[in-house]
């Protein structure tokens, strides 16, 4: 189908942007990278008033250093994300997530903001902020605040964004140890049924902390603390704390069971690749 | 109904100025104001592929963008990198390898694959079913388009 009709409005700053969506009421959607919210248009499970496209809101956009970290405005398009240097040096979990978003077509006009606003609890950026202990700057009609990535996913589409505000950017610290990150999915492009995000610290060839990130399996990216605890001792010891961190809810592609399955098959698939480099 | 936005744009170099409607994508600009019908739509929510055009350099589906966003903008259709011969090798190879049954995807497929071809001109073969994964076909199998795609890189390296 095609989508409703709209009023459309193309501010050039934050604050116009904040204003059109404070005066706009429940109508008034913004509109980044478009790729979730469009096909819900075309689709016809929304129907607002006004789209405000940021699209044209610059300081919303970039990558820079920041400290040891980086920083990476909301409306980074997800290719220009998966292609930066500095991403890759300072948080290669995000270099290794890119390529599993969608399409090429999709992450050309996807945002990196857009996908942790969206929420979808089988999408990768969400976990890889919580894996790397981001903190998510948000403006409002208040000012504005900060909220660190752990807090800010909810639940299925639900996030502590406020109607009338606006992500901004994340903060991110360098990433500490080695890579972790796999996905299952049915397809080249499709949204995980199960994935893994986070990264490994290694010394004397065994693991000495971990950062578990699970996604696809409950209803939003899940810290899995007990496992990244017991993976120090072993990661038979992980398997087993794995059912503290998990409530794996079902969904089209596969049952709770089959979930918690496959989180621990990834999760034993990972390790094995840590050992694997380290070697 | 909303009110038209004047937009102004450049579409297969050729510059265009039309008052949309907020809530016309743009393969539907393309098909029904322009009359640029190469390109197709089917799925209309991202899954499918056909609606691949090229905004800017870079490829996206058309039916997930708003023409009244395109502002300024230069956009590239099968028409026009047709045209161009752009696509010639891609085209031939498609031909010889009989990679098109009724042609729907095709205008999709060939954009998708010279974007690829243009990044990796010696893809290997799971490098070109990757990036084809983002193009559904229902009649071909793929087999034949893999194959096209891998004879028309061989045919770049040849001449570069």
């Amino acid at each position: 189908m095609k989508a409703p009709p709209f009023r459309y409005a193309r501010p050039r700053t934050l604050d116009a942007a904040l204003k059109l969506l404070a005066d706009g009421g429940n109508g008034a959607r913004l509109l980044a990278g478009g790729q979730s919210l469009v096909p819900a248009l075309n689709m016809r499970l929304l129907e607002p008033t006004l789209l405000i496209d940021i699209n044209g809101v610059d300081e919303l956009s970039g990558i820079s250093e920041s400290g040891n970290g980086i920083r990476v405005g909301a409306l980074t398009r997800q290719t220009v994300l998966g292609a930066s240097d500095v991403v890759m040096r300072r948080a290669p979990l995000l270099t290794a997530a890119v390529p599993f978003i969608a399409h090429e077509a999709i992450r050309n006009r996807g945002t990196f903001g857009g996908s942790l606003v969206q929420a979808d609890p089988a999408a990768e950026l969400p976990a890889c902020v919580v894996a790397l202990d981001a903190q998510l700057e948000i403006a409002g009609p208040r000012g504005r605040r900060r909220v660190a990535a752990r807090d800010f996913f909810k639940g299925v589409y639900e996030t502590a964004l406020a109607r009338d505000e606006i992500l901004v950017a994340a903060e991110i610290p360098a990433q500490r140890g080695t890579t972790l990150f796999l996905e299952l999915a049915r397809r080249q492009g499709d949204y995980a049924i199960a994935g893994l995000a986070g990264w490994a610290a290694l010394q004397r060839g065994r693991i000495a902390e971990a950062r578990l990130v699970f996604f696809g399996t409950d209803i939003r990216a899940v810290e899995a603390k007990a496992a990244s605890a017991a993976l120090v001792t072993s990661v038979e010891a992980a398997l087993v704390a794995l059912d503290h961190d998990l409530k794996p809810v079902a969904d089209f592609n596969a049952s709770a069971a089959m979930k918690r399955h496959l989180a621990g098959a990834l999760l034993r698939r990972a390790c094995a690749a840590v050992m694997a480099r380290a070697a | 109904m909303s009110e038209t936005v004047t937009i102004r744009l450049t579409v297969n170099g050729t510059a265009v100025e039309r008052d949309v409607q907020p809530r016309l994508n743009l393969v539907d600009f393309l098909r029904d104001e322009l009359g640029l019908t190469g390109t197709h739509w089917s799925c209309e929510h991202g899954a499918c592929g056909a609606c691949t055009v090229r905004v800017d350099g870079d490829i996206v589906r058309g039916c997930l963008v708003f023409a009244v966003q395109l502002d300024g903008a230069s956009i590239e259709t099968i028409e026009g990198l047709t045209e161009s011969g752009a696509l010639a090798g891609l085209q031939a190879a498609f031909h010889a390898r009989n990679a098109v049954q009724c042609g729907f995807c095709t205008a999709g497929m060939l954009l998708t694959a010279d974007t690829l071809l243009r990044r990796d001109p010696n893809p290997r073969r799971e490098t070109i079913r990757a990036a084809l994964s983002a193009n559904y076909c229902r009649c071909t199998g793929y087999h034949a388009i893999v194959d096209a795609v891998a004879d028309a890189a061989r045919e770049r390296a040849k001449r570069a």
